[in-house]
């Protein structure tokens, strides 16, 4: 039986739809992610279900309860928020305690649980710094820590490591996953960076325009994108226009003047083909022609952009001593037909 | 200016402390800034210090009904305003208007504060402006207003008496109770401000946290959202302490000359008896008792807010 349900919950403001008739199922223990560019929904859901928001629509169930018949302050959720939103007049332990405290926690009970939630975090040393006396991935550890100690049946992470920089930020996802595998808490990320969904969750939810594009692992997600906006925003991707045809040997898509067999059924007409940038090689034989516009070190990898008459088109190579082209040649590239996905309609309309 | 002062101090405070001190080069110390502020500073000198100073002098003075102001130099008008009880009872009565209009202040305007900004756009600009409206109001005739609802035959106790709560009309005018309830609504709008100022420094989605964690509405008011607009509460108390103790025109108005307060004894003796040395001394004791009293305040709320609001 799934732990939280989400059932066509809506969120309307005005005449705009933040969130349209999104329903999710979550499973105990689990991380999932609610990834999408900015104005999707995501925070806003996350909002619905800690009760800051009141849904226009939908149901909300935790382990078979109505989450919308309680208060905010009775729904025992644990959040961190973006800004953390720490307590500025209280030292990071009176900050963890509170939500002991409010739970009426006897006082040795609650310091040996503070002491151990700081220690979980990386900050037993800390106790007693306020809040501006400390780094932001402190704080934010404070935070995590906060919400973590009063044990919550569901950990809502509103965009929690989008303050830090990006050496931080890695060290904070490999803490979290830590963190997660170690308490068991089902958790609900809000993030836009695609890199720290992938990283973290168990499945992502790739929502766009208020709705949920797909579902899935984040591996699937990405080799087996559901439209052009998953694909297109699950790390980079070529997006080639072409053109689909039916004839003897099955479905065809036709991209500069190449054909390529599509193992789908698509009705014959405009078409879309996209690739990811690491799937595409250099051949000599049978392929797209191009010439190589740019080509850009990036330590572990070759970065090219290729001119072709599809369109530019992004290849990325490892830097491991094979020999690449220069800028300004001739080339021609090519993929395998599994490594590309096939959509019918234009690239325009992503 | 002292309640400003500390609230940019502790502002500010962290990036001096960990701006570096600058490479030793040959200091060329730059006059723009001196020449910019000459203005100003000619304009506090001329108009604020030059003043006082020969108020201070004038203080020194000795005055006879029949000699007039006497170029002497000497402390007894200090001597008298000490010794006598006539003073001490008006410099009490002063500071305990001062003080009681500083707490209803406090306990009005910063809830108001904490309502104006929970409203939603258009309201919240419209009843800014009417917490804002006494000031905006010339002092004479808001305070003629308060006279004539105040009167024995004013408003409220015509209003009080028809609905039976008081047989007697209720004496506000000419009372204590009077020139603070109409001091206080001239001096609330200060606190609100100040409140307001610290509201905005407010993260708004730590009320939400304490809510997630638990907390009932009231507890987050208590324990989260109180501790920290104390010092906005504290430094609007100091400018409405300043203002309340060293308020003429309502006092003058409300209390008329049965209820002197300091700076209407200043007045009356400048005016009435002549008396310019004795005003004079009243009026530097006012300014040193203020001064005392504020800068104490001042000191108080930053030693017991550094920690946290540096």
């Amino acid at each position: 039986m799934p732990y939280l349900v989400l059932d066509k919950l809506t969120k309307r403001f005005g005449q705009w739809l933040a969130v349209d008739n999104l329903s999710l199922t979550v499973e105990k223990g689990e991380l999932i992610s609610l990834l999408g560019p900015s104005g999707c929904g995501k925070t806003t859901t996350l909002q619905m279900i800690a009760g800051f928001l009141d849904p226009s629509g939908g149901r909300v169930t935790l382990d078979g309860a109505d989450l919308l018949a309680k208060k905010p302050n009775e729904r025992g959720l644990g959040i961190v928020f973006q800004s953390y939103a720490l307590f500025p007049h209280m030292t990071a332990a009176e900050n963890v305690a509170f939500g002991l405290e409010m739970r009426n926690i006897p006082r040795a009970d609650r310091d040996r649980m503070v002491k151990d939630a700081l220690q979980l975090v990386g900050l037993g040393a800390f106790g007693d710094r306020y809040p501006r006396r400390m780094s932001g991935g402190q704080q934010q550890r404070v935070a995590l820590a906060r919400a973590m100690v009063i044990k919550p049946s569901l950990l809502l992470l509103d965009e929690p490591l989008s303050n830090l920089d990006a050496k931080m930020r890695e060290e904070m996802q490999i803490e979290l996953r830590r963190i997660q595998r170690t308490v068991g808490t089902t958790m609900i990320l809000v993030t836009h960076d695609q890199a720290e969904a992938m990283a973290l969750s168990d499945r992502v939810v790739i929502m766009n325009k208020g709705k949920v594009e797909q579902v899935a692992a984040p591996q699937d997600a990405y080799d087996n994108p559901a439209s052009a906006f998953v694909a297109n925003f699950l790390g980079r991707t070529n997006l080639l226009q072409g053109t689909l045809r039916q004839d003897g040997g099955g479905c065809r898509i036709d991209v500069a003047g190449t054909a390529w067999p599509v193992a789908a059924e698509l009705p014959a007409g405009p078409g879309v083909l996209t690739v990811r940038p690491e799937k595409v090689t250099f051949v000599d034989g049978a392929g797209v022609p191009g010439l190589v516009r740019a080509r850009v070190f990036q330590g572990t990898q070759w970065l090219f952009e290729i001119q072709t008459d599809a369109g530019p088109l992004t290849v990325i190579r490892q830097h491991d001593g094979q020999i690449l082209p220069a800028e300004n040649e001739r080339v021609t590239v090519g993929w395998r037909a599994e490594d590309m996905r096939v959509m019918a309609g234009t690239a325009g309309g992503a | 200016m002292t309640a400003v002062d500390s609230q940019n101090i502790m502002d500010t405070g962290p990036a001096t402390d960990t701006a570096a001190p600058p490479p030793a080069e040959p200091e060329r110390r730059n006059w723009a800034p001196y020449l910019l502020s000459l203005p100003a500073l000619a304009l506090y000198a001329v108009l604020l210090l030059v003043p006082l100073a020969m108020t201070f002098l004038l203080s020194l003075n000795s005055f006879g009904f029949y000699t007039g102001i006497q170029d002497v130099w000497q402390l007894g008008n200090y001597i008298d305003i000490v010794t006598d009880d006539y003073f001490h009872e008006i410099f009490l009565r002063t500071f305990r208007i001062a003080v009681l209009v500083t707490l209803l202040c406090a306990v009005l305007g910063a809830p108001e504060a904490y309502v104006l900004r929970r409203m939603k756009s258009p309201w919240r600009g419209l009843c800014l402006l009417v917490v804002l409206g006494p000031l905006l109001i010339s002092v004479v005739s808001r305070t003629l207003g308060w006279a004539l609802l105040f009167g024995s035959t004013g408003i409220i106790n015509t209003a009080l008496m028809s609905i039976g709560l008081i047989a007697t009309p209720i004496e506000f005018m000419y009372t204590e109770t009077g020139v603070v309830i109409a001091l206080t609504h001239v001096l609330v709008p200060f606190m609100v401000l100040s409140v307001w100022a610290s509201l905005q420094r407010l993260d708004p989605q730590v009320e939400n946290a304490a809510l997630s964690l638990g907390a009932k509405p009231f507890t987050v008011l208590r324990r989260v959202v109180l501790p920290q607009v104390v010092p906005g509460i504290l430094s609007g108390s100091i400018i409405v302490f300043a203002l309340a103790a060293s308020a003429f025109a309502t006092p003058a108005i409300i209390g008329g000359r049965r209820l002197k307060v300091a700076a209407t004894l200043a007045y009356d003796e400048f005016l009435n008896t002549l008396n310019w040395p004795l005003g004079a001394a009243v009026a530097i004791l006012l300014l040193i008792a203020n001064v005392v009293i504020i800068v104490g305040c001042n000191r108080l709320i930053e030693r017991r807010y550094k920690q946290v609001f540096e």
